[in-house]
């Protein structure tokens, strides 16, 4: 069965640039341009992934892992974080939100989706 | 080179023959883009006496060219049995006002011979070939080369 | 470069997303200028930016990227409070919000060159002010944020605490391959990570063999809700380099113990180190990590979860586990998110599609209008079900039109966001100082007019920071307060938008203005011209030249091109002055380009329309009003004055010019003005009345037509041309108009 991929970033480039990488690799891929909308889309449409960006309005990454991981239903739902810090603090933070891993941009399309077969099997 | 013969795999053509004035011509058919009966044109100004004026394409705009009347074969004076043919030039459609078309012919790209250099001066260049059909004879028209003043206007 | 690239799309996309960017950084930090941006107005400029450099990033446009991180980093400081938002900080982000729109200007090819000095003045005012300045002004100092070197960085400082051994040491090959030990915390299966897939990934390197390692399972009965009890330990036979190991480990290095054991001892660069000590290293690794780059350090791990009862604990954990872990709230985000989604709710359609949708529900209107003359002309009755079935037809096709031309009307907003730069601009050019007042933003007009205001509005504002205002000194001899004031004002009125550009400079040198228009033989030297005439005289061809406008304020450009822009967008402009207070520009466009009011009038046979805005006053004329000047031109008389007469029948060319000598013509004088204010009266056979119109062009299909601006379909199906008034102004003045005209008795 197709996988859905939820994309949450409000940057319409980078949510365009996943959606290509995801579709050519055969996923569904759904889209949110914030945190809140990410939520909203996960209760409305589930995914078997959620890739969000950190820097966001209204909720931004952080919040939105807090958020997920807070529904009992999404435990073990793997959330890739968006950052193009290359310290490892981002990393660190989106780690302690509940975040299985993350994705530096700018990203490779290839690895791109190595990351997501890693996670999700 | 003509775009209709640009593809030397393709040696077969499909061409659209029609009468215009006294005399028959062809026209690539992929260039066709619909085929419709005549419909009195709203004059424009300050045009050549070619230009039939502009017609309503469901919703667009479509320039008239009283095709005999370009290649200086004589006014047409539209009745029921004339056609517009509205072809694509370039990025634009274009309205032929013709006499009856007539057939569509295959041929070979052998079957075209070169264009004589016997043709009216408002023919010159825009016929590419000739083409014998039995005891007719076709010229094949380059409908990209009738509408010279909309290049010098977009140059 | 092809549409049909999704890469070329993509960056496509890209710019115009820099484009909302550029104007949200704008927004917000000129909020923060005027001291009114709460912290959610800095976050907002950095998000920009954020995404700007992000997007950057992924394009490999790397002195964006570079100029991006900068501006980035600056702000960062400024939202963590670790820097104060003060003046100094504002002027420095407007600089870098005006350096980086050009560096997007130029990856988009839309300026031509860079300006290098300016980018690293920028750049080092910023790193100054990061770091107190107190740093080398290296440009290249700055770590690279697209060096793909840096994704590494996790591992690096790990490396430094053996600092004994090289850097390249950290190839370790192993000979035969490596046992692991890998043993999940808690966490990690909260985090979502799984440990089937890191070991199916562990098999992707080589032939494994996986013991399981159950010694700490709790009995059943005794077992915890949550914790993590099991351990695998797997033999993977291949010579691989340690860090092809860890690599896949990467994601959970904090939340497992991770032991790597080389088989068969390593093959280079460590040669000297103990196999055993690798271990350690490996441990070492973990906890350096987790104290370099956090510093309340993950969470206590808690005891451990039980992976391998996964299956039946699945049921049974989740409900506990989190129930006591994470209490937090799901809905209460989820239910502010619905409120605030209802009131912003919107989505981006491309232009292309609603355009489609304006050009087909446009021949809807058409044929419904045909099909209703059809009707007509059967011969049906008023109170025949089809007739009123049409007019019910009419009402909700004229309904969708309005709705659908709706979709399209934008708040000027976006052009007027980009004022305040330019009048930074060009006061720091002019050594003036200017406030830019914006009043109406909101005002809605159709998209199309919206894109093509910028360059008019541009040009007002130079004019009237450059000519309009006076400098400092001079603004104080005359009394007035040092800093000049530009508003900017926007406003709905009769089915059209007006725009007001307006300054309390030092108006219009009536005298100048007049002498130059007589130099330029533009007027007659003893020319009898009202002060209204007078200030309009500066949009006339010819009146603007090198000498005249400034390098500021024109470019090369006159107002008369401003004129003709606005003209072409159907609208007018007109300027008031009033000598040592002020000018202001108004200018008037319609609400759309889409459609046009016009008055339908025949004229040698056919239905044209002469556009609404051009018309003034439409009369029949008395005995008496005609003239012949000479043996050509004729003029009428409209309000004590002569107008040129211009048949358009003859003009046009629908008559033929020898029936000129017959005196039989009856008609129409429609009394219009080009933009020019030059009047002229048209004459046609009849008026038919006054309809809105939608413009169909005849420039996409054949060519531009003199004396004709457009086209139009009419109810009938038919297309009627839409007169060019400013043309045929110009052209009667050009052609002699040997007409004999009758007056209607």
């Amino acid at each position: 069965m197709t996988k859905k991929i939820l994309t949450v970033d409000d940057s319409r480039t980078m949510r365009d640039m996943l959606k290509h990488a995801l579709c050519d690799a055969g996923y569904e891929v759904v889209q949110a341009e914030d945190g809140v909308e990410g939520l909203e889309a996960l209760e409305r449409e589930g995914a078997d992934v959620v890739i969000t960006d950190i820097n966001m309005p209204r909720l931004d990454g952080f919040g939105l892992i807090e958020g997920i991981r807070a529904n009992p239903v999404y435990r073990g739902l793997p959330i890739l974080v968006l950052t193009t810090e290359s310290s490892g603090e981002k990393k660190v933070r989106a780690k302690e939100a509940g975040a299985t891993g993350w994705i530096i941009k700018p990203f490779d399309p290839i690895k791109l989706i190595d990351v997501v077969r890693r996670v999700s099997g | 080179m003509p775009h209709h013969l640009s593809n030397p795999e393709a040696s077969q053509h499909e061409l659209m023959a029609f009468m215009a004035g006294d005399q028959e011509f062809c026209v690539d058919i992929m260039a066709i883009r619909e085929i419709r009966g005549w419909s009195s044109a709203t004059p424009l100004p300050k045009t050549p006496g070619y230009m039939k004026g502009v017609i309503n394409l469901r919703g667009t705009i479509l320039p008239i060219l009283d095709l005999s009347a370009r290649i200086g074969l004589g006014m047409c004076d539209p009745s029921g049995r004339n056609v517009i043919m509205v072809v694509q030039i370039g990025n634009r459609s274009v309205g032929l006002l013709v006499g009856a078309v007539s057939e569509i012919i295959m041929v070979n790209t052998m079957d075209i011979q070169p264009a004589p250099e016997v043709a009216l001066e408002d023919m010159r260049g825009l016929i590419t070939g000739i083409i014998p059909v039995g005891q007719r004879l076709l010229s094949l028209l380059d409908v990209n080369l009738l509408l010279p003043e909309t290049e010098v206007e977009a140059a | 470069m092809s549409a049909d690239d999704p890469f070329e799309a993509i960056k496509q996309t890209f710019f115009l997303e820099c484009e909302e960017l550029l104007t949200d950084l704008e927004t917000n930090v000129t909020a923060l200028t005027f001291g009114d941006g709460d912290g959610e107005a800095i976050n907002a400029a950095f998000r920009a930016v954020h995404s700007i450099k992000g997007g950057a990033g992924a394009f490999g446009l790397e002195e964006l990227v570079r100029f991006a991180h900068v501006f980035e980093t600056f702000m960062d400081e400024l939202r963590s409070g670790r820097k104060p938002c003060d003046d100094q900080a504002v002027r420095a982000m407007l600089h870098a919000s005006d350096v980086l729109a050009d560096h997007i200007s130029f990856a988009r090819g839309l300026i031509p060159a860079m300006d290098e000095e300016r980018s690293n003045t920028v750049i080092n005012d910023l790193r100054e002010l990061i770091h107190g300045g107190s740093v080398s002004t290296t440009p290249d100092n700055d770590p690279d944020p697209t060096d793909p070197s840096l994704e590494a960085f996790d591992f690096k400082p790990v490396m430094f605490d053996f600092g004994a051994l090289p850097l390249d040491s950290k190839t370790e090959t192993a000979a035969d391959g490596w046992i692991i030990e890998f043993k999940p915390h808690f966490r990690l299966y909260e985090t979502g990570n799984e440990p089937s897939l890191l070991l199916r990934e562990l098999a992707r390197l080589g032939p494994t063999s996986v013991t399981i390692d159950t010694s700490e399972l709790p009995v059943l009965s005794n077992l915890p809700e949550a914790g993590s009890y099991l351990k695998w330990v797997v033999e993977l036979q291949a010579p691989l380099d340690r860090h092809a190991i860890t690599e896949i480990f990467e994601f959970v290095d904090s939340e497992c113990d991770l032991n790597l054991t080389p088989i068969g001892g390593l093959t280079s660069g460590l040669a000297g180190v103990q196999e055993t000590s690798s271990v350690p290293v490996d441990t070492v690794d973990i906890a350096a990590l987790l104290a370099a780059v956090s510093e309340d350090g993950a969470k206590p791990v808690p005891a451990g979860a039980a992976p391998a009862l996964a299956e039946q604990a699945d049921s049974l954990v989740p409900s506990v586990a989190v129930s006591n872990d994470t209490p937090k709230t799901v809905t209460a985000p989820a239910g502010g998110a619905k409120q605030v989604a209802a009131t912003q709710a919107s989505i981006r359609v491309d232009l292309d599609r609603i355009d489609k949708l304006i050009n087909v529900v446009g021949e809807l209107v058409i044929q419904q209008a045909m099909l209703a003359q059809s009707v007509t002309e059967c011969g049906l009755t008023v109170d025949s079900s089809v007739k009123l079935g049409l007019d019910d037809l009419e009402l909700l096709s004229r309904e969708i039109q309005d709705s659908v031309m709706a979709i399209r009307a934008q708040p000027v907003k976006s052009v007027f966001q980009r004022m305040p730069r330019l009048v930074r601009e060009v006061a720091e050019m002019t050594g003036k100082s200017v406030r830019l007042v914006t009043e109406g933003e909101g005002t809605e007009v159709d998209k199309t007019v919206v894109d093509r205001l910028a360059e008019p509005i541009t040009h007002m504002i130079r004019n009237a920071i450059d000519h309009g205002l006076e400098d400092a000194q001079g603004r104080m001899e005359a009394g007035k307060s040092k800093e000049g004031t530009i508003k900017l004002a926007a406003l709905h009125r009769s089915g059209h938008i007006v725009i007001e550009v307006s300054d309390d400079g030092r108006g219009i040198n009536r005298e100048r203005v007049r002498k130059i228009a007589v130099e330029r033989g533009l007027i007659a030297h003893d020319a009898n011209l009202t002060n209204e005439e007078t200030d309009n005289l500066i949009f006339l061809p010819g009146f603007s030249t090198a000498d005249a406008v400034s390098d500021i304020s024109g470019r090369g450009v006159g107002m008369d091109v401003v004129r003709r822009s606005i003209q072409q967008l159907g609208g007018r402009i007109s300027i008031a002055s009033q000598p040592g207070k002020g000018s202001v520009f108004t200018m008037s466009l319609p609400l759309t380009l889409a459609v046009q009011d016009g008055m339908v009038v025949r004229s040698g046979g056919q239905t044209l329309l002469a556009p609404l805005t051009a018309v003034i006053e439409s009369f029949t004329p008395k005995v008496g009003d005609l003239h012949r000047i000479g043996s050509g031109d004729w003029v009428i008389r409209f309000r004590d004055r002569f107008l040129p007469l211009i048949n358009i029948a003859r003009i046009l060319g629908f008559e033929e010019a020898d029936k000129s000598e017959v005196d039989d013509i009856q008609g129409i004088a429609i009394v219009v003005e080009n933009e020019a204010g030059s009047q002229a009266a048209l004459w046609v056979d009849t008026i038919q009345g006054q309809r809105q119109v939608v413009i169909k062009s005849l420039e996409s299909n054949y060519r531009k037509v003199v004396g004709i601006s457009a086209a139009t379909i009419l109810g009938d199906g038919r297309v009627a041309l839409i007169l060019d008034v400013d043309a045929l102004i110009a052209l009667g003045r050009q052609q002699a108009n040997h007409v004999n005209f009758k007056l209607a008795s």
